[in-house]
């Protein structure tokens, strides 16, 4: 089966869950009492859209620094799409996120606060950074997270619904917490990617530098 | 911001943002700002096309024939890596590679009377090849025989030379090699700039010429690699791994004042607030007082709309123009790269031309490498002054880098990492301080 690396990165105000939506899809977890992300990490998670996830078996350290890079793969039709997540943090916090971030990325995920009105006022900020930086075929898809806490709702879900429709983003309302539409989120995400690379790089791709395969052929003019 | 940190950095250059990584990762606190709202410095990829046509102030908007702007990442400096030098190394230790794709540059070329000769890449290429006679190649292939079993640690591989007194000159008497195989190794194969190393002792070009066949080995065509998007993604990586680890990053940043008292840095002025620090990182263009000029580098941007002739229409490509083909000092180097490493539109070629300005007309100078390039849609040219630092940093604790030279490659630039580090930490630079303290990679790889 073609296996195909999907990038997805993550975009929001701090604090709205980003981290915790990563780690509920990779990982089928909450922490509550989880850090601030203190730098850009990737995850990695390949899922099966046939219902059933792989679960992983990933050793989370905990401590300062957790983790940069998670793998998943999923299955979709006759693919296996293998999500290689990228969580930003530190650098979004002073408006300093790096073009490389956004570079090659499939899919963002944007992710506001439903408690928090002023994060969804600033998610349109987020959607025209990306408009700005990320690749022109991005698939885009808006989050509204903590849907549990529906008592103290700030941002109505049908403005949010109609604000996506208006940029034909993906729309869900999910909790990390509460694992409501999290699977949900990606599994779309993987139905909306064009299955094949609609113009795929000239000149062929690059390839990922290795270390020095133990005997080095000697081959010189 | 008002707060205290182990190390500020000022400048997202290469240089900049490989020290703030190793900092980040050995448990420091880091500030790392940029007064520019981009990283990279002087060796970012601008993009889009329009930021570059504006910095360099050429009047209008480009043309509809460059495409779309976005799809443009230009180097403003040239340079390749080597696939076995020092910054890959740097890359693989911090694992930074994993951000990054690489292509292999498709060929090295040699300008002799006129002309530009493939270097070859292959026994079978050399032995075809017209830039030697016959009976050249055959000593030629023993001199190489003999560097490829030259190890540094073991006197047996020597056969009488003494590495650190024997001059490159000798040795290459000893071998009986005439000028031109002579020319072609020092410049082509040992990359050097002048013929200084003739007389210096030969070790150290006979490491150079190894490098540079180890690197041809790896992936075959060249020596030399490149990034997808252009070289900025290099400090771009780095700085990925600084924040990571826990560096903060700020562009955009107006820096008001370095505040020192008693000689010594303490802290970082910035729209009005003040970030302390025990040490400071810097490039020149913040501390114009504690560096000092002793170059200038000429580099000549060039679009193209076709590949370089007689290079076999390779979409990548080194050019060297050795001084004595052209009666100069120093050479002239041409690196190409193209759309094929998403820095140009579809169809496009970006060849940079460099050398060290040796006369009052430095543009005039780089005509016979202009030549080869012709018809060019369109040229950027700069000319910079390379700074060195006065100040060690001894007392103050402000840490310059060097300005990027002439050369096309990265080992002056490693040098000057390792050269800070040390003064730095009073410790020998040494790789595995790079490596990720912790396992912060999940999943399967
Ligand atoms: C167009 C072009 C022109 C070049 N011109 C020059 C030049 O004028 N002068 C020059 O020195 N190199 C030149 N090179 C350099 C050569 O390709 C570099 O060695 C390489 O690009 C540097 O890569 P790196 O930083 O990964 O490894 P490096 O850091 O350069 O390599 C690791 C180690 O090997 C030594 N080393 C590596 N390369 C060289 C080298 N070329 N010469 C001496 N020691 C070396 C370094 O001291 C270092 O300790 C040129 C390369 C290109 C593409
Ligand atoms: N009730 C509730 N709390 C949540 C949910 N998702 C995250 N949180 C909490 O919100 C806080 C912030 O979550 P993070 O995942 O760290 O948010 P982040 O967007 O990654 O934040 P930064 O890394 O600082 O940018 C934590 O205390 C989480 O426990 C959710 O779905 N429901
Ligand atoms: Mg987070």
């Amino acid at each position: 089966m073609a296996l195909r690396e999907l990038k997805v990165c993550l975009l929001g105000d701090t604090g709205v869950g980003k981290s915790s939506i990563v780690w509920r899809f990779v990982e089928d977890s909450f922490d509550p009492n989880i850090n601030p992300t203190i730098g850009t990490k990737l995850f990695v998670k390949i899922l099966p859209l046939s219902a059933t996830f792989n679960s992983l078996s990933c050793s989370f350290s905990t401590g300062q620094v957790r983790a940069s890079f998670m793998t998943k793969t999923v299955q979709y039709q006759n693919e296996l799409h293998k999500f290689l997540i990228w969580d930003t943090a530190g650098q979004e916090r002073f408006r300093a996120l790096a073009p490389m971030y956004y570079r090659g990325s499939a899919a963002a995920i944007i992710v506001y606060d439903i408690t928090k009105e002023e994060t969804f006022s600033t998610l349109k900020n987020w959607v025209r950074e990306l408009r700005q930086h990320g690749p022109p075929s991005i698939v885009v898809a808006i989050a509204g997270n903590k849907c549990d806490l529906t008592d103290v709702r700030e941002v109505m879900e049908r403005d949010a619904k109609d604000y996506a429709d208006s940029i034909h983003a993906i729309f869900v309302e999910t909790s990390a917490k509460n694992a409501i539409n999290i699977n949900e989120l990606f599994i779309e995400i993987s139905r909306r990617i064009p299955s094949t690379d609609a113009n795929p790089p000239s000149g062929g791709k690059g390839f990922k530098l290795r270390r020095q395969p133990s005997e080095p052929k000697r081959s010189c003019c | 911001m008002n707060e205290e940190y182990d190390v500020i950095v000022l400048g997202t250059g290469l240089t900049e943002c490989i020290l703030s990584g190793i900092m980040s990762v050995n448990g420091k606190k880091v500030l790392h700002m940029d007064q520019n709202p981009y990283y990279g410095g002087e060796s970012a990829s601008i993009t889009p096309l329009e930021d570059l046509y504006k910095r360099f102030k050429l009047p209008g908007q480009p043309p509809a024939s460059m495409g779309r702007g976005r799809d443009w990442n230009v180097d403003l400096i040239p340079k390749f890596l080597m696939a076995n030098g020092q910054l890959v190394k740097m890359l693989l230790y911090t694992e930074v590679t994993r951000y990054m794709d690489f292509k292999v540059i498709e060929g090295s070329f040699v300008y002799k009377g006129g002309k530009i000769y493939k270097v070859p890449s292959t026994e079978a290429e050399a032995l075809a090849s017209s830039l030697m006679g016959l009976f050249e190649k055959r000593r030629f292939r023993k001199f190489l025989v003999y560097v490829a079993n030259f190890d540094e640690k073991d006197p047996r591989t020597f056969e009488g030379v003494d590495p650190k007194k024997t001059s490159m000159r000798e040795l290459y008497k000893k071998f009986d090699l005439g000028q031109d195989v002579i020319d072609f190794t020092g410049h082509s194969l040992a990359l050097y700039r002048t013929d200084d190393y003739l007389d210096q002792p030969c070790c150290d070009t006979i490491n150079r010429i190894k490098l540079y066949s180890e690197s041809l080995a790896r992936y075959g065509k060249s020596p030399y690699l490149y990034p997808l998007y252009g070289l900025g993604e290099l400090p771009q990586g780095f700085a990925r791994l600084s924040a990571i680890y826990g560096g903060t990053y700020m562009l955009n940043k107006p820096i008001e004042e370095i505040i020192v008292q008693n000689g010594k840095v303490v802290g970082v002025k910035s729209e009005g607030e003040i970030a302390r620090c025990k040490q400071l990182i810097c490039d020149p263009s913040y501390v114009k007082d504690r560096v000092e000029k002793v170059g200038q580098v000429i580099r000549v941007i060039c679009i193209l709309s076709h590949p370089i002739k007689n290079t076999n229409d390779a979409n990548s490509c080194q050019i060297i123009i050795p001084q004595n083909q052209v009666n100069r000092k120093s050479d002239i180097y041409v690196c190409m790269i193209s759309f094929a490493h998403n820095v140009a539109a579809q169809g496009k070629y970006i060849a940079i031309v460099s050398t060290t300005v040796e006369t009052k007309e430095p543009e005039k100078e780089i005509r016979p490498a202009l030549e080869l390039l012709e018809p060019i849609e369109q040229k950027f040219v700069s000319i910079s002054d390379l700074f060195v630092p006065k100040d060690l940093g001894t007392e103050s604790q402000i840490f310059i880098s060097r300005a990027y030279d002439a050369t096309t490659h990265f080992e002056t630039t490693c040098d000057d990492i390792k050269d800070i580090y040390k003064r730095m930490t009073g410790s020998e630079f040494d790789f595995e301080e790079m490596k990720r303290k912790k396992n912060d990679i999940y999943g399967e790889d």
